[in-house]
This record gives structure tokens, sequence and C-alpha cells, in this order.
């Protein structure tokens, strides 16, 4: 019957998008976890409702993270021993980290590129070679600016007030800061489980680097335990 | 407005529709830690935007704070430490 091509194949609880776009992070997650996870999550994502809904929580992420945010801490002590007061040494080690969390987002959203772009931007325009900063925001951003999106038939969303906030949720997230809503919206998506996973990082080397014992508890930071001491430590 | 006609000749996927945003939103409010313990089906799409706002802020705040401690423990420490911390995480 024709009408049977209509209706959704009730094979899992979610609607048609849902079930696309979990297939599409199921694929990423497959991508980037080993095959063993891979297999597991494969076969959970099918039948579980509470699956992970972003890259951003997985273990391996953050590992990732980790090791690469030790590497450019590394970097900003060596480079800032005497340069740089105290003060201003949390704004570099801010800006390291969110640095690294682009890297970690490997390009492939609007924030990660402007924050990785606005790094080049600085330090071409000390030197005065514009062109050469053109070059970096027209390859990352040339598809930004073509217009993909035009919002029509819209009635409640070009109140002044969603416009505001809008205005404001761009300004905070690097790169959006005159996009239209839905580009916004995706962003801060996206944006949000990558602060989330920067923070308990974060949290766990502070953890680390300052005696070690409170990392193990569970009180609030349920993540740390399963990150860093899932396996025993190696005799140092 | 002519540029709205030139637009629509593009491919249907350049045209946002309500449903497209409204999507967005829920996805949006899934993510946020206030609203998640109340199962609310009827978001206002300004409500979402205030508390991803207020959201992200207290997020940047507190990386900021982390940024502090991790710059003053940075002195604390030598380099060795540092490298033997990173093979125990790489593993």
């Amino acid at each position: 019957m024709a009408s049977s091509t209509l209706i959704p194949n009730p094979v899992t609880n979610n609607t048609d998008r849902a079930r696309d776009s979990s297939k599409r992070r199921k694929r990423k997650k497959i991508q980037r976890q080993s095959s063993g996870n891979g297999r597991d999550q494969s076969s959970q994502n099918l039948n579980n409702s509470n699956e992970p809904i972003s890259p951003w929580k997985s273990d391996v992420q953050q590992q990732l993270y980790s090791s690469k945010l030790l590497q450019a801490l590394r970097q900003v002590r060596q480079s800032s021993a005497t340069s740089i007061k105290p003060p201003r040494r949390g704004r570099a080690v801010h800006e390291a980290a969110d640095r690294v969390l682009a890297v970690t987002a490997k390009g492939r959203t609007r924030w990660s590129r402007a924050i990785l772009t606005n790094k080049l931007k600085l330090k071409f325009m000390r030197s005065n070679r514009k062109q050469r900063g053109m070059v970096a925001t027209a390859t990352g951003n040339s598809r930004l600016k073509k217009p993909r999106v035009s919002i029509s038939r819209l009635k409640m969303k070009n109140l002044p007030a969603v416009q505001k906030k809008t205005r404001v949720l761009g300004g905070l997230v690097p790169g959006c800061r005159k996009q239209s809503l839905p580009v916004v919206l995706e962003e801060a998506t996206d944006y949000i489980p990558a602060l989330e996973m920067q923070v308990r990082a974060m949290t766990a080397l502070v953890n680390l680097l300052s005696g070690g014992s409170s990392s193990t508890s569970v009180s609030g930071a349920g993540n740390l335990g399963h990150f860093s001491f899932s396996r025993p430590p190696p005799n140092l | 407005m002519s540029s709205r006609r030139s637009r629509s000749r593009q491919s249907a996927a350049s045209m946002i529709t309500d449903d497209q945003i409204n999507d967005l939103v829920s996805k949006l409010h899934q993510l946020l830690p206030e609203i998640r313990n109340r199962c609310s089906d009827k978001v206002s799409a300004t409500r979402v935007l205030q508390e991803t706002c207020s959201y992200i802020r207290s997020l940047h705040r507190e990386v900021d704070d982390l940024s502090e401690r991790l710059s003053e423990l940075l002195d604390n420490t030598d380099s060795t430490q540092a490298s033997i911390i990173r093979s125990l995480l790489m593993q």
C-alpha cells in the first residue's frame, strides 16, 4: 500500500529524525572509539534510550584532550616563565585550553574553526601581513559566509526578544556573533558538551597535580574515577 | 524582497522551517542541566536561550577558575611530574 511508505518503521521508539541523527552519531562514535567499544555501543544505541548523545562524553575524547592539554600547558609554562605575571597566566592557560579544545574538535564546527583562526589572525596582524590572515579566514569561513539558511515562515521566532537573546548567545559561543538562530542553536548544541568535557578534564588534571588523593572520590565527579583510575597506575 | 525570492530558488536544504528550529531548540534543551529534571514538553525558545546563555557563562567561569588553579599548580610541579602524568593518562 502506498500509505505504508509514509508510516515510519516502528523498529525503535525514536522518530525518523532522531533515528537518523542517532545513526550519524553512532557512526561517528564507531570511528572514534576502538572496535571493542564500538560493537557494544552499536548494540546499545538501538535498544537503550539513554545512549550517549555526543562524542564529547566518551572517555577517549577526554584522554585525548588531556594529553594535548598537558603538552600545551608545558609550552605555556616554558614560554611564560618570567614574561607573564601571575594574573595573566590564568588567562594564557584558559586560551591554551580553548585552543586544545578546538583542535580536539577537528575543526568540524564553526566555533572550533573560529577559535583557531582567531589565534592566526592575532599572530599575523602583529606582523602586518593581512593577506595571510585573509587566506586563513577564507579557508575557514568561506563556507560559513555562504547564505546557507534562510528563515521563512517563522511566526514566533521573529520576536525581538528571541533576536536579542540570539545575539547574546552568539556572542558567547565563539564565531557565532552575527549568525542566525538555527546556526547559533546548532553550534551551542556542540559547544556545551565540549565545555563540559573541558571542565571534567581540567578538574581531573587539577586534582592529579594537587595531591591525587581527592580524585578517587565519587562525590560530585563520578566521571573522574572512571577517567584516570580505571586501571591501576604503573609502578613509578 | 527580491533577495528572498532568489534565495527560494536554492535547494530545499537551505530553507529552515519552524519544525527544524523547534527540533534544535529541544535538542539544546536536553543538554541543559536544570530543565532536565522537570520533563516539560512545551519549552519556550526564549527560556531555552536564556538558560543556555547563563549555563555557558557559568561553564566559562568554571574554566577560568580551573585555569587559575592550573597556572598556580604549574609553578609548583616540575616537568618530570607532568610527563609522568601524561604517560599515565595516555595508557
